[in-house]
């Protein structure tokens, strides 16, 4: 139990000595992407070895001090961390002190580690990160490109840190923001803290963050409500996800933070049901918090009690929108409320309610931690600090990565996601998810910022970055994006419900070549009122990626409705697909596996396809070994 | 042949195991989707009769929990298969291809509509939204266990393999090798 800040100082002291103690800290990433990768198989394994070597596996990975390995005098520890980001190379293992990072590692690669970095000190150069472009490799995981160029102030113990041990995060200087916070400022200064950090909101609409809290703070009430909104539903980011699951408690000491600046005692994680990983743990981090004495009645012995409930949505994405994620939490259909009253007079319970985004409450701890003009010091003027980004899509190094506000694309697409896979040409990002909007060759140059973003059209939004080459049709993907919203509009609004599907049946008929010229122009025009005639954020956005789309791909679609022709070659109805009978051998592996019988022909003699009966779907393609099939213009 | 895994449950069972589950939360207005929640894992599904137990026990209209019940895509109204097979469908999965691994399961299943279930109540096919798992696209969910990086043959072979496991379909000889793309 931690009763002040000396009892504090002193774990933190005793968990890090801990952590020193260790001759090797053996670092498996259990995120979400890395466990699918099949880490805990791994994980498994190289207890194991390590247990082979004389080492009790209950010792090894659980505390300390455990038995020697060849002669060192101290222990070895296999541990389960949080998300590295770069999932497309799990599973991925870290060994410390060294820094090394393994990449792609199979339960078999166990003992070699152990025999030859663990005892040995040598590096398994197979396992090594190998740049794609360039071929070279790299031991140290600070070295590689990916993570050279980031700067990570959120995600700083994210990887290195078990996130089932809140000593390891007391360890990293855990919980000294809330210290700072409680027992050497009044609620006000914390607030001026916040306020001269600069910080914005991370959940997408950029608003300053101290400026929210102040507002809480002023609504007079008994009784008030902090709140994370950890419904990340943008498809394409997974930021909030990975903090969430990598380091709980930095999200729960920046509530509490939150809580002692508002005069907040209760708070409520909202967290959506994709993430049941993220669940767990933010459990678990609750239940630790608590046994430690930093969650509860009177914490650090400052008089002020704050409690923590995790509450699981159910799958609705509107419920991303604050006044319907308060809906859910209070057990009713998570539908938008009209603003004002903003939650910071009338939230859950109609009470004042504080409601920030995960990656926001997670700064807020290396904010009092470290000062506001510490914090300044990174980012731009009018968006200070660092920012997460989920980059995925056709680029070569998929992961999640945190760099400096302002930070322009190019360096972001090229240095740290390594440029476009298998050497295609770039052709837009898609940011910001459905609310968002695509980004072109013209853009790369532009700083990421909340005010350089809205300029162009697009939003930051919650992050998401996907990246899409030469291949990929951008009205298919205003298409995609309007499927997604016309499906999540909770339908209260009449103009996003009718709105957006009549734009989804105009988009269909385009990609299907069915497409008019006047469709584009109604198609700005119904975006332009179901922009106007929504209540919250969801409507409001949904045309977004058409406006863009139509700003700077204007020529795709009047291809699609002009020409009946899909310039990327993406749009099924608009292509077709041929074999080149100079390629094709006749061995029939496409027309077994066409499941409709539409490629007939002789063995050893070119086959054709019926394209009458054809249905692209492209199992023939997928089929042939050859490349022999190909698609092309109708 | 084992019992059909979608059967209705029996009434009674129903309100028996609603009055447990509700009684074992605090029973406020706000435990409505928690509640929810627990009776279809325990369910698969929620049969109409917990629906209005739960009514009953929170003493709210029938209509105010099926409201609930059908605006959440998490919850369904009819049984789901044993083995649920989310197809992640957002940006990073779409533009990686999800379309032609649903469209492979969909051939393979003999299944059309979102959400619809294989007549022996083996599978359910569903298209999600973002799972987070972006770094790893495709990527399909089955039961709880997450599969990256698919590919159509890949899928067919995790197919194989949960049939085999139920005793069903011919022994695959891939079947009982780990199913992972490279």
């Amino acid at each position: 139990m931690i009763r002040c800040l000396q009892d504090l100082l002193e774990r933190a002291e005793e968990a890090r000595a801990h952590r020193q103690a260790h001759r090797a800290e053996v670092l498996v990433c259990a995120g979400t992407g890395c466990v699918a990768n099949g880490s805990m198989e791994v994980f498994a394994a190289l207890r194991e070895v390590l247990a082979k070597f004389g080492l009790d596996s209950r010792q090894v990975g659980v505390t300390g001090n455990g038995a020697c390995l060849c002669g060192g005098g101290r222990s070895v520890v296999v541990k389960h961390i949080g998300c590295h980001g770069f999932c497309e190379m799990g599973p991925l293992v870290r060994i410390d002190p060294e820094g090394l990072l393994y990449c792609k590692v199979k339960p078999a690669d166990a003992e070699e580690i152990v025999e030859q970095t663990v005892a040995e000190g040598r590096v398994v150069e197979r396992l090594l990160y190998r740049h794609p472009v360039t071929g070279e490799r790299y031991a140290r995981q600070d070295e590689i490109p990916f993570y050279a160029k980031q700067t990570r102030l959120t995600l700083k113990d994210c990887g290195h840190i078990d996130p089932h041990r809140i000593d390891d995060y007391l360890a990293e200087g855990g919980y000294r923001g809330l210290a700072r916070a409680l027992l050497e400022l009044t609620p006000d200064e914390v607030i001026s803290e916040v306020t001269a950090s600069g910080l914005r909101g991370r959940g997408g609409g950029g608003f300053p963050t101290g400026r929210k809290w102040q507002l809480t703070r002023q609504s007079p009430a008994e009784r008030k409500f902090v709140v994370c909104n950890g419904d990340e539903g943008d498809p394409g980011a997974f930021m909030d996800r990975s903090v969430m699951e990598g380091d709980p408690h930095r999200v729960i000491e920046g509530m509490a933070i939150a809580g002692y600046a508002i005069g907040a005692s209760e708070g409520y994680i909202y967290v959506r049901a994709e993430y049941p990983l993220a669940v767990k743990r933010l459990r678990e981090a609750i239940d630790d918090a608590e046994e430690y004495g930093l969650l509860g009645d009177n914490i650090l012995g400052s008089g002020f009690s704050f409690r923590l409930y995790l509450k699981e949505g159910a799958g609705a994405f509107v419920c991303g929108e604050e006044s319907a994620l308060l809906a859910s939490i209070e057990g009713k259909r998570g539908m938008p409320m009209p603003k004002p009253p903003y939650p910071a007079q009338e939230g859950l319970w109609r009470l004042p309610t504080l409601i920030n985004n995960v990656e926001t409450y997670a700064s807020v701890p290396v904010i009092l931690a470290g000062g506001a003009e510490a914090y300044r010091r990174y980012g731009t003027e009018s968006s200070p600090g660092t920012k997460t980004f989920a980059l995925t899509g056709d680029v070569a190094n998929t992961g999640l990565i945190e760099v400096p506000m302002g930070m322009p694309l190019r360096e972001i697409l090229f240095d740290i996601g390594g440029g476009i896979r298998s050497g295609k040409r770039f052709k837009a990002v898609q940011i910001g998810g459905p609310s968002g909007g695509c980004l072109t060759e013209e853009h790369l140059d532009l700083p990421l910022d909340f005010d350089s973003l809205s300029e162009a059209g697009a939003m930051i939004g919650s992050g998401g970055l996907v990246v899409m080459d030469e291949n990929t049709c951008m009205v298919e993907v205003a298409r995609f994006f309007m499927s997604f919203t016309q499906n999540e509009s909770c339908g209260k609004c009449v103009l996003c419900r009718e709105g957006t599907y009549r734009m989804l049946e105009i988009l269909e008929r385009i990609v299907e070549g069915k497409g008019e010229l006047r469709d584009l122009d109604l198609l700005e025009e119904l975006a332009e009122t179901v922009k106007d005639g929504s209540l919250c954020g969801l409507g409001k956005t949904a045309p977004n990626p058409v406006l863009t789309t139509l700003r700077y791909f204007r020529d795709e679609y009047i291809a699609h409705v002009v020409e009946k022709r899909c310039p990327a070659g993406a749009c099924r109805a608009l292509v077709r697909y041929r074999i080149n009978p100079e390629l094709c051998r006749g061995c029939g592996l496409c027309a077994r596996s066409c499941p409709v019988q539409a490629i007939t022909g002789r063995r050893r003699e070119p086959y054709v396809i019926d394209q009458d009966r054809c249905i692209r779907c492209g199992a023939c393609i997928n089929a042939c070994r050859l490349e022999a099939i190909e698609e092309v213009a109708q | 042949m084992h019992a059909n895994p979608i059967a209705p449950a029996a009434a009674e069972d129903v309100e028996a195991a609603v009055q447990r589950i509700v009684r074992s939360t605090p029973a406020r207005r706000m435990d409505l989707i928690p509640i929810l929640q627990a009776i279809q894992a325990e369910y698969r599904y929620l049969p109409e009769a917990a629906l209005r137990c739960v009514a009953r026990e929170l003493n709210i209209p029938p209509a105010t929990v099926y409201g609930v019940a059908t605006f959440y895509s998490q919850f369904a109204l009819n049984p789901k298969g044993k083995w649920v097979i989310q197809v992640c469908n957002g940006t990073a999965c779409h533009v990686r291809g999800a379309k032609r691994l649903l469209d492979a399961l969909n051939r393979r299943l003999g299944l059309t509509e979102n959400g619809s279930t294989t007549g022996d109540g083996l599978f359910t096919l569903e298209i999600v939204s973002c799972l987070g798992a972006c770094g790893l696209a495709p990527v399909v969910v089955v039961g709880d266990k997450v599969h990256g990086q698919l590919t159509e043959e890949a899928i067919e072979l995790l197919i194989d393999h949960l049939e085999a496991e139920e005793g069903q379909g011919e022994k695959v000889e891939e079947a009982g090798r780990e199913v992972r793309s490279r």
